[in-house]
């Protein structure tokens, strides 16, 4: 009998082709994702080292980082630099003969909403991006972790990397999520209880009933916020779920393949006796719409908080990290959040811009309208995901409400010298990072659920959707 | 890749939690397809007096003349987190820097030094700001030694310290073990054939 192993622990020894020396593998990779940020210039550096990619099917290009997002788009870009990225990029990927979603392509969008979409990421695969929410993917029982360029550089030539296994650690979800709060509510209480580097270097597993109970595109929301507690990667074992969300999509096993694949991935759990380095287990039951008042992921509380001071007994930040944020978001410890006013909402990025965050947003907005004075943006994460809103009416619903209905991409999920939101504006935002100036010089970025958005848009300060609802 | 064997420098001492790569350059700063010119971005929204300027602003450490030419970075817990952007490494390996000492270190920023000879040690920096003089570090003992002769040892495991050390370049080492990888690719096919795709998407 062999020793009970964890799901890392198969997927990991499915894909070791060798051993390096004490503490390293050579470990297969299966998919290699790139955009136009960072990927542009990992084709260029191999291009100029005259190396050739191992095997260019196994490798997909999208532009989602730098491209605008305004209708009409074209290869300009309000970023100076932009137009060259993508050009560099796009003329790079053809060079090398690999699957290219180029602006109008209909599989176009964010690399972590267009992977699954595509049946890119499957259970069971190794799949490396130079992009740290790679992680996101995980949510599919897939091996997917953020790379650097190099490294990229490395998946290309070789289809293989140079690894240390990370250490593991489980976070055992019991209970089921409260009605009214959402995966991205969770992300946000389990960094408010472990911290930004609360699973550092350790690949997490999220288990247990809660996590069974969300929707594959809420598992994506979790996972995509492991990078945040400055984990290796999460993965979520793939169920009936998975293989239901995967069926008939473009990349994903058909036929005779399909039965072979579903076999595979009943294989993938965590045996019952398997040990973790370490162990965390989070009560759904507690979890409350949530958002971030610092410029740490982890610094984020239930809505109807206030702004903490700072608490000596807590060991998760320093005094000096912990003023340094309540004065860059120009808060004072007390203060309300509720009460907050705020200058712009910001629905888009990786982590809530499915289809199925649009819907909810969308039902907050449904014949109500943005107070005065509020920009508000939302920006679908992929060409395929604004089509089947489109199909459904929701744009019409978020035009009406005085939203920016977008093209796909990252947008202004992060500030890369283009469009911005102004100096001291303070967003509530559906992305993952609320660092300094992660939305724009100086801005000033409160982290919340689509929902939580929409609701705020509408009454112009921070507001829970059950408040708006009860019209509080 | 340049080898690292040894350092003497004084180390420049930025201690402060969570320092992301959004901190180290600034995605503004990252202006073209290319590795090189970034070091005039790095730490710019510290660095500058207005954002996109290059006025120096006097306070930050950067700009003290006493760390002119050091080649040794202080961080704090959880340094280079946030984006996997290579550029951060790149901007810190231009501007001079070969060795930087955390606590912690986010995972892929680490990787990314050792690919590009930045020493990234997990050590308690305190001990070392507090240190009017240079340091020697010696990453073949694995130690840092203070002017009084202090010494710390710190941890690495075997593969990066060789990378480092002999300057390697891992895609070379890797494709001398191109027949294995290509035997092994084969094997996996047979069982998992819907792993391997032709461009149109289809299994091979
Ligand atoms: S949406 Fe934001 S976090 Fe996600 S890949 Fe794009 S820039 Fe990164």
């Amino acid at each position: 009998m062999t020793a009970p192993r964890t799901l890392f622990d198969k997927l990991w020894d499915a894909h070791r082709i060798a051993t390096l020396g004490e503490d390293s593998d050579l470990i297969l990779i299966d998919r290699i994702l790139l955009h136009e940020r960072t990927g542009g210039i990992a084709l260029k550096s191999l291009e100029e080292q005259g190396r050739r990619v191992n095997d260019p099917a196994q490798v997909f290009v999208t532009m989602d980082h730098v491209v605008d997002t305004l209708p009409g788009r074209t290869d300009a870009t309000i970023m100076p630099t932009g137009t060259q990225f993508i050009t560099a990029t796009r003329d790079a990927a053809r060079r090398a003969g690999l699957t290219l979603f180029d602006l109008g392509d209909p599989g176009q969008g964010i690399v972590h909403v267009i992977s699954p979409e595509q049946g890119i990421i499957l259970p069971g695969l190794t799949l490396v991006c130079p992009d740290s929410h790679t992680c996101s993917q995980g949510a599919l029982g897939g091996l997917a972790w953020g790379i650097g360029s190099s490294e990229a550089e490395h998946a290309l030539a070789t289809s293989t990397l140079r690894m240390q296994k990370p250490r593991q650690m489980r976070i055992m979800v019991t209970g089921i999520l409260p009605p009214g709060t959402t995966a991205k509510d969770l992300a946000l209480h389990i960094l408010r209880r472990i911290g930004s580097s609360g699973a550092h270097g350790h690949m997490v597993e999220y288990a247990g009933p809660a996590i069974a109970a969300l929707e594959i595109e809420a598992r994506l929301t979790l996972c995509n916020m492991a990078t945040e507690l400055s984990a290796f990667s999460a993965i979520i074992a793939p169920d009936d779920k998975t293989a239901a969300y995967l069926a008939g999509r473009r990349l994903a096993p058909k036929g005779e393949d399909r039965a072979h694949a579903l076999a595979y991935w009943r294989t993938l759990a965590t045996d019952t006796d398997a040990t973790f380095d370490r162990e965390e287990v989070v009560d759904a039951t507690q979890v409350r719409p949530m958002v971030s008042w610092g410029t740490s992921p982890q610094q984020a509380v239930p809505l109807g908080e206030v702004v903490p001071a700072f608490d000596p007994d807590q060991r998760l930040s320093t005094e000096d990290a912990h003023q340094r944020a309540l004065a860059y978001m120009g808060l004072p410890p007390g203060q309300r959040l509720g009460d907050l006013p705020i200058d712009a909402a910001f629905i888009g990025s990786c982590t809530n811009s499915r289809l199925s965050d649009l819907r909810r947003a969308a039902a907050i907005l449904r014949g109500r309208h943005v107070a005065q004075g509020v920009r508000a943006i939302c920006v679908p994460g992929s060409t395929a995901v604004k089509a089947a809103a489109e199909a459904e009416g929701l744009d019409r619903i978020f035009l009406d409400a005085g939203f920016e209905w977008r093209e796909a991409g990252c947008s202004m999920c992060f500030f890369a010298g283009g469009e911005s939101f102004g100096p001291e504006e303070r967003v509530v935002t559906s992305t993952n990072r609320n660092f300094e100036s992660r939305q724009g010089p100086r801005t000033r970025s409160h982290l919340a659920s689509p929902e939580t958005v929409a609701a705020s848009a509408v009454t112009g300060r921070i507001t829970a959707p059950a408040d708006l609802e009860a019209g509080i | 890749m340049t080898p690292f064997t040894s350092l003497l420098s004084r180390a420049v001492p930025l201690i402060r939690d969570n320092i992301d790569t959004d901190a180290i350059i600034p995605s503004r700063e990252m202006k073209s397809v290319a590795k090189a010119g970034l070091s005039d971005g790095l730490f710019a929204g510290w660095r500058y007096t207005a954002i996109g300027g290059r006025e120096p602003n006097p306070d930050f450490v950067l700009n003290d003349p006493l760390y002119q030419g050091a080649t040794i970075l202080l961080g704090g817990p959880n340094f280079g987190c946030g984006s996997s952007r290579e550029h951060a490494v790149w901007a810190l390996a231009e501007y001079g820097f070969r060795a930087i000492v955390a606590p912690s270190f986010n995972p892929i920023f680490r990787g990314n030094c050792i690919r590009n000879g930045i020493l990234p040690i997990e050590a308690d920096p305190q001990p070392l700001a507090a240190v009017d003089g240079p340091l020697a570090v010696d990453l073949t003992s694995q130690t840092i030694t203070t002017p009084d002769g202090v010494t710390t040892r710190f941890a690495m495991e075997a593969e990066p310290k060789r990378m480092l050390l002999e300057g390697l370049d891992p895609i070379d080492l890797t494709l001398e073990l191109r027949a294995r990888i290509r035997a092994f690719r084969d094997k996996d096919r047979g069982m998992h054939p819907w792993h391997y795709l032709d461009v149109t998407g289809n299994s091979q």
